[in-house]
């Protein structure tokens, strides 16, 4: 028998399977073979494995889809002293991220075919996890002009955002969003009104008592009350990324209510932290959209819990020391989240608010759905992409120790339960946690 | 045995328990009252042109002013002199730095020069504190962006002490540029501390959100905030922090909110006025209301801003073990 032929068959046998498309909560097996998920279900191996399978047991620990991170900032090409393509992927196999969809908030940003080819390239070389490209919406994400939305389509853009800036220009966002349609990819923004929101912090008193600069709420509320009118009059197909205010969550739930064709994600920030950990200048908790307070970060779990928002995002943002240890107006927006997602997800479940099912959805199946992704689900056929967990193993993040080349976590030293295991992509293992 | 000699340190320390003073937030009324007592004790002997104690001698006190300050940077210096401390003076042009990077090491390149106490200024807020963690020496904050100017406030008190006998009681009005003003922040933190009623008058553009949070009395009409108060305090309008339009006009601002003896004539008869300087005259005050012999205070504040100053170094230096948080 010649080796060159046989696909490689591994059976992971003693899981909990947990798949949040079809609702499947039960002790099984998953045996894969190559590349693709070959069979599943509690039935399988009851008798024995065969023979040329080989076995991981599981030990009783969970086997759930890899997660699908709808959006994630690398700092490849133009940032690497943040992080690389090849840190992000070694983060997000750690953190049990199977894919993600990389912001074109890169130097030169993401907005031709190039620099979509670039990314391809890298993540074939890097080869970790499944690295995805949003194309920038519009040129240099200078809100100005619309990139060529069709060519990049074509060439593998998953959706298309201008990332870390939103488009103010409402002109601008009727077009992207009328034009886009025919390609079928999402639109995304993270609404905020740039007039509105030159500042730090949230507004309020902690912010007044600081002497920072300050960002209203209504500055995220107006531009996505604006981007949903524009949804009505286009048709088009939109996703607000971060929303992080109560009133951002009924905006939403009228808009589906209405029936227009739009979704929206959260960061575990705005559902696990509130302005209140900004504390004295604490440089790792200014975010953007900034931390509000106790009633928003309620109202997002409600959000969660009842499907308004639909997904949870890493919204990882890497930033080097430097950029974070300076005044804080000065300091840089946004923190590292790829090993912190699964965990601080579970949180959710683990705090009653919602089923282990429904948390991990919002981190699997969904964002796929959303990104028209045929991932984020355990099914024969599938991708062998999947991640093996504790859900319950308590441990405390330590920025210094998480894998990404950034260590601005804002959940340093957080207690946390649920602990990735293994990572596999298209059956391979890409992360293994160390005994 | 004597009785307690003013340096006596064991017996005060337990009473101000804090290593640097980044604002008077946190501080509590008799902490307060501690620095205005040392600092009423200093005024009569600068006052007598006594010769320089030497309380400080031997320590190093630098001066690093990231913002341009003619009268506190004076203020801090002729402090620490009068306390025979040795003193450098740095200013270092913000815009001129390349951010952050440099707030660091400065810090870690003073730490190395073994200074006793660290004066620093700079335009964003939070900055001191971010040099307290990392230097070996006391830290006092000269005014930190739009968060605190503490030892601005305590001259004030301490000059509205002197008048008024105490400031439980009293009802003071803040007016203008609340929004950008770290003299507003401050004062606001120590009038409530003391007791006394602190109304808050500006236009609602001028205002930080959520300002009655601090125990701000809110008004946005002079008619109404001026009313029967003890003490006028008119901030400057600080155009240089001011990002697009907060005001129609100067002249539109002075009508409605620049003090003069047609508004002052709502406050009590004997009620004080103060500024913190630099003035903008016609502006925020009026000229002839600002060198009013009779109602003005501001030069005193010049004067007691450094008896604050010495009892600040002092507290520091002498009372604060490098234990106490």
């Amino acid at each position: 028998m010649t080796n060159a032929a046989v696909t490689t068959r591994t059976a992971y046998v003693n899981a909990r399977l947990l798949d949040p498309a079809t609702g499947l909560d039960a002790p099984g097996a998953l045996l894969v073979e190559g590349t693709r998920i070959a069979d599943l279900g509690p039935g399988l191996f009851q008798g024995a494995v065969p023979e040329g399978v080989a076995v991981v047991d599981c030990d009783g620990a969970c086997l759930g889809p890899g997660l699908v991170d709808l959006r994630a900032r690398t700092g490849e090409p133009g940032f690497e002293h943040d992080e690389t393509l090849l840190t992000a992927s070694q983060s997000a196999a750690a953190g049990g991220i199977t894919a993600f969809a990389a912001l074109p908030n890169t130097d030169p940003v993401i907005d031709d075919v190039a620099g979509l080819e670039f990314i391809a390239r890298r993540a074939r070389e890097v080869k970790l996890v499944k690295i995805f490209a949003l194309g920038a919406l519009t040129k240099e994400t200078a809100g100005k002009e619309l990139t060529e939305m069709g060519l990049l389509a074509e060439a593998g853009a998953v959706g298309f955002t201008d990332g870390i800036s939103p488009v103010a220009d409402p002109l601008i966002m009727r077009r992207a969003l009328s034009y886009g349609s025919v390609w079928g990819k999402v639109i995304m923004q993270r609404p905020e009104e740039p007039r509105l929101a030159g500042g730090a912090m949230n507004a309020g008193e902690i912010a007044t008592r600081l002497g920072l600069p300050s960002i209203p709420r209504m500055a995220e509320i107006i531009m996505l009350e604006r981007d949903l009118r524009l949804v009505e009059m286009t048709g088009g197909r939109y996703h607000a990324a971060n929303i992080s205010t109560a009133e951002s969550v009924e905006v939403v739930r009228r808009a589906k209510a209405k029936g227009l064709d739009v979704t929206c994600d959260t960061a575990p920030p705005y559902f696990a932290l509130t302005e209140v950990d900004v504390g004295d200048y604490r440089t790792f908790f200014k975010l953007s959209p900034p931390l509000r307070d106790e009633m928003d970060r309620r109202a997002i779990v409600a959000g969660l819990a009842d499907g308004t928002i639909d997904a949870v995002t890493s919204d990882h943002q890497p930033h080097d020391q430097d950029s974070k240890r300076v005044p804080f107006n000065q300091a840089a927006f946004g923190a590292v989240g790829f090993e912190t997602l699964l965990p601080l997800v579970l949180e959710l479940a683990h705090k009653g608010a919602m089923p282990i099912l429904k948390a991990l959805a919002a981190v699997t199946a969904t964002p796929a759905r959303i990104l028209g992704l045929p991932l984020g689900r355990l099914a024969k056929g599938q991708a062998a992409d999947f991640v093996l967990f504790d859900p319950d193993r308590p441990w405390k993040v330590e920025a210094d120790r998480l894998l990404s080349k950034s260590k601005n976590s804002c959940f340093d030293k957080r207690p946390v339960q649920g602990m990735v295991l293994r990572t596999v992509v298209d059956g391979r293992t890409v992360f293994q946690r160390p005994d | 045995m004597s009785s307690p000699h003013p340096h006596d340190l064991d017996a005060r320390a337990a009473s101000f328990a804090h290593r640097h003073l980044l604002g008077i937030e946190g501080l509590t009324a008799p902490e307060i009252n501690l620095l205005l007592d040392r600092a009423d004790g200093y005024v009569e002997r600068n006052r007598n042109r006594e010769p320089a104690s030497e309380l400080l001698k031997g320590r190093v006190v630098v001066n690093l002013f990231f913002e341009n300050s003619t009268r506190t940077r004076t203020s801090f210096e002729l402090a620490a002199r009068r306390l025979g401390g040795d003193v450098i003076n740095m200013s270092v042009d913000g815009s001129s730095v390349k951010k952050g990077e440099t707030l660091i090491d400065t810090a870690m390149t003073l730490n190395a020069m073994h200074l006793d106490v660290l004066v620093v200024r700079h335009q964003e807020s939070g900055a001191p504190k971010l040099l307290a963690d990392k230097v070996n020496c006391a830290v006092i904050n000269a005014g930190d962006g739009s968060h605190e100017h503490p030892t601005q406030a305590l001259l004030d008190a301490l000059t509205i002490r002197r008048h008024k006998g105490s400031l439980k009681g009293l009802t003071v009005a803040i007016c203008g540029d609340i929004l950008h003003s770290r003299v507003a922040r401050s004062n606001i933190h120590l009038l409530n501390a003391m007791g006394a009623t602190v109304r808050g008058v500006a236009p609602p553009t001028l205002l930080p959100s959520a300002a009655e949070r601090l125990g701000l009395e809110v008004h946005h009409r002079m008619e109404t905030g001026l009313k029967d108060v003890d003490i006028v305090m008119m901030l400057r309008l600080q155009q240089e922090r001011m990002q697009g339009q907060y005001l129609p006009s100067v002249r539109e601002f002075f009508r409605f909110y620049g003090l003069d003896y047609e508004k002052l004539k709502l406050a009590r008869p004997d009620a004080l006025i103060m500024h913190p300087g630099p003035m903008n005259r016609g502006v925020e005050i009026d000229s002839q209301v600002a060198d009013d012999i009779h109602r003005s205070v501001i030069l005193e504040q010049v004067e007691l801003g450094v008896a604050v100053r010495m009892a600040c170094l002092e507290v520091l230096t002498m009372w604060s073990g490098p234990g106490n948080g």
